[in-house]
């Protein structure tokens, strides 16, 4: 299974001029796997997914076929499909660019999939600060309206869906699919106990399928590739072509969509190599909530098996690369602030342990840090990790217990001036 | 001993009923944290908003299954009148909702992008998060600070040169991850993206924008103004496709963007070819 370095697939039509139109899209085979999709029966798009082994691209990899086929198959209640488009994991930068460039894939995608799931009601959950895509998404959804991909009896089908793109208003935590859903019905974004999962009570208490933006997108294609085309990419429990996003300090950043399983070694040579020759310090796989990666870590294939082998997670594929001129207490103290910042304070270890983290960091990249702050650092984390209500904790310790891990010395250097010396020992 | 105060009833409330529970001898306003002139009273709240703002509201409330859902878009609606989320405001978003103040309040205060205090013109947001401030964005923030400051003394995080309001006012705020990495240091006015940026060319950009010019974005619509944007938030957007199509086709396809597409068409890369006619796969039909 050998395929291109690089190999376009949603990031193909992004190079045709005005490729967010419908008059594009529609020339570049778009929409052309809806009308394969309704002439089939929704258990058949749903094993199909299942086959092409689709994994979550939101960051967690969750099958999304498996997820789609815990939605009841009766229609009891309304079922909703609610595509997460909140990116806002720092390093994530792959969903914006594609809802500008080519919002009907996601339009189509969400088609497909809700005729999958039996939803008649989809909606597309926005960060806010990304206006830009919310204009381009409302466009598409008025020119799939017109010509008939959205509505009531979609190309005669007489499966009716409609789309309603919903703007969020700032807040990291609404990219977790239960305080979206919060968030949705109009409240605080803050996560709701699991079970009931989604799939039994979701929105509104109905069965609901929440998915990331570019797994919903990746759908078109399988539909019209099938399952084995799909699985010529990536490796075989990480199928498929994947947006990664290199940032940093590298000599030209972007959006580089490979097959899972690719290396950083190779992401580099794809981007012209580290910036001015600047050697590579430490880099996230997939955002900073995935622990750090250094040079030792420049040949880990970078799919959801590889990169946890390695004592990571693949995360959003949010590749940032630091060179060796940025301090990594720093870089920690950074995230930390980010993360007590977007703490929803529904928990408590989350709550209270971010905001004393963050502390204790700024205290230590000021220069006032003791050696016992790293064990209280740590102390910190293991009370967060694992006791946290949602990811946000556990992501939220990421950052430190792997910079400390790999680069303890440099926070050992922070506190080295407040070293008490004894009486007498200075002759 | 206290008596059992009265269970609260849905809908909006005039403050002085809000605060009540404070008692006669408590100066609320002396403890609150929000100090400025007018932001609690004892009067009923004046209704900023006209029967146009209303009947936008309705609609959204009607766009979903459930009425609440709509409390998002509307704090964005009343922030696109008052340039805020104001007292008034949340009064209003409870009546459309059948909701307390309290509950709306709560709402607004949980999310960054609904502000307590009027804003500028223009909302300048400059990502200080880890990526884009090692690549220059705190020392952007600074310099807009130092520059946008008076008598020496930096502006502060949501805080507004000029007058609220005013043409070529501006407000400042450090952001969190603008999902522009590739692109940093970037930073948003009205939530258009200026990509690539630099503390002098970030100066540069207020400068124009204090003039009452409007610089193009990066990668965004025309640059209009705060208020403007925040109801394109809420839902609303130019009926006639034409309008619309001048903000939607504004630029987004910066060369960090396409640089994997670009390479990939450059050397003749591609993904595996699809067979044609794929069936789907056969099921037993329940």
């Amino acid at each position: 299974m050998s395929a291109d370095p690089i190999t376009p697939v949603l990031t193909k039509r992004w190079l045709s001029p005005q490729s967010w139109r419908l008059s594009t899209y529609e020339k570049l085979e778009g929409y052309t796997a809806l009308r394969k999709a309704l002439k089939g029966t929704p258990e058949q798009l749903v094993q199909l997914v299942k086959d092409s082994g689709l994994r979550g691209r939101g960051g967690a990899g969750f099958p999304a076929g498996v997820k789609w086929s815990f939605m009841p198959p009766n229609e009891d209640k309304p079922h909703y499909l609610v595509i997460n488009a909140d990116e806002g994991e720092p390093g994530t930068c792959k969903d914006i660019p594609l809802m500008m460039a080519d919002p009907h894939s996601l339009i189509e995608g969400c088609v497909i999939a809700s005729y999958a799931m039996r939803s008649h009601h989809c909606f597309i959950y926005v960060r806010g600060e990304a206006l830009h895509p919310i204009r381009r998404l409302n466009a598409a959804v008025r020119e799939a309206k017109q010509a008939g991909y959205l509505g009531t009896d979609i190309l005669g089908s007489g499966f009716d869906l409609e789309i309603t793109v919903h703007a969020g208003a700032g807040a990291y935590i609404c990219g977790e699919e239960t305080a979206l859903l919060d968030s949705l019905e109009g409240r605080r974004g803050q996560p709701r106990l699991k079970p009931p999962f989604p799939a039994a009570a979701g929105l509104y208490a109905a069965p609901t399928t929440v998915n990331n933006v570019e797994t919903i997108a990746s759908v078109p294609y399988i539909v019209n590739g099938g399952a084995d085309w799909f699985r010529q990419m990536g490796r075989e429990k990480s199928p498929g072509p994947k947006i990664f996003s290199i940032s940093g300090h590298v000599e030209r950043p972007g959006q580089y969509e490979a097959p899972l399983g690719t290396t950083l070694r190779e992401l580099l040579e794809l981007c012209g190599g580290m910036k001015d020759g600047i050697p590579l310090k430490f880099w996230t796989p997939g955002g900073s909530s995935t622990p750090l990666f250094t040079a030792e870590h420049l040949d880990v294939p970078l799919d959801f098996e590889g990169a946890a082998e390695a004592g990571s997670m693949l995360g959003t594929t949010a590749v940032q690369v630091f060179n060796e001129t940025v301090s990594v207490p720093w870089a920690v103290m950074k995230w930390t602030q980010f993360y007590e910042h977007e703490s929803c304070g529904k928990c408590t270890p989350c709550r209270e342990g971010t905001y004393w983290l963050a502390q204790i960091l700024e205290r230590m990249v000021e220069g006032h840090g003791t050696e016992e702050d790293i064990d209280t650092l740590l102390d910190v984390c293991d009370n967060i990790l694992g006791r946290s209500f949602c990811a946000l904790g556990d992501g939220a310790v990421s950052p430190i217990t792997s910079g400390i891990k790999y680069f303890r010395d440099e926070f050992l250097a922070l506190c080295e001036s407040n070293k008490r010396e004894l009486v007498g020992a200075q002759a | 001993m206290t008596t059992p105060s009265e269970t609260p009833r849905p809908g909006p409330r005039p403050a002085k009923e809000t605060f009540a529970a404070a008692g006669e001898d408590v100066d609320v306003v002396a403890i609150s944290p929000v100090q400025e002139e007018g932001m609690l009273r004892d009067d009923a709240l004046a209704d900023p908003f006209g029967p146009g703002i209303e009947a936008k509201a309705k609609e959204l409330a009607a766009r979903y299954p459930q009425s609440r859902s709509a409390l998002l878009p509307m704090l964005h609606l009343v922030q696109s009148v008052q340039g805020y989320v104001s007292q008034e405001g949340i009064a209003f978003c409870a009546h459309q909702l059948d909701l307390s103040e309290a509950e709306v309040s709560a709402v607004a205060t949980f999310y960054t992008m609904y502000k307590r205090k009027p804003c500028g013109e223009h909302l300048v947001s400059v990502c200080t998060n880890t990526l884009c401030a090692a690549l220059g964005g705190d020392a952007i923030y600074k310099r807009l600070q130092e520059h946008l400051g008076e008598d020496g003394k930096p502006l502060g995080h949501e805080e507004t040169a000029g007058t609220p309001g005013e043409p070529g006012s501006i407000t400042i705020e450090h952001a969190e991850c603008l999902a522009a990495c590739d692109l940093g240091p970037v930073l948003q006015v009205n939530y258009e993206y200026y990509d690539n940026q630099t503390p002098e060319q970030a100066v540069e950009l207020v400068d124009a924008l204090r003039r009452g010019e409007k610089p193009a974005p990066s990668r965004g619509a025309p640059l209009s103004d705060f208020k403007s944007v925040e109801l394109q938030l809420a839902g609303f957007f130019p009926e006639d496709d034409e309008a619309f199509r001048i903000d939607v086709d504004g630029p987004s396809q910066a060369v960090e963007t396409l640089r994997g597409a670009q390479l990939a068409a450059e050397r003749g890369w591609t993904a595996p070819a699809m067979a044609d006619d794929v069936p789907l796969p056969e099921v037993e039909a329940k």
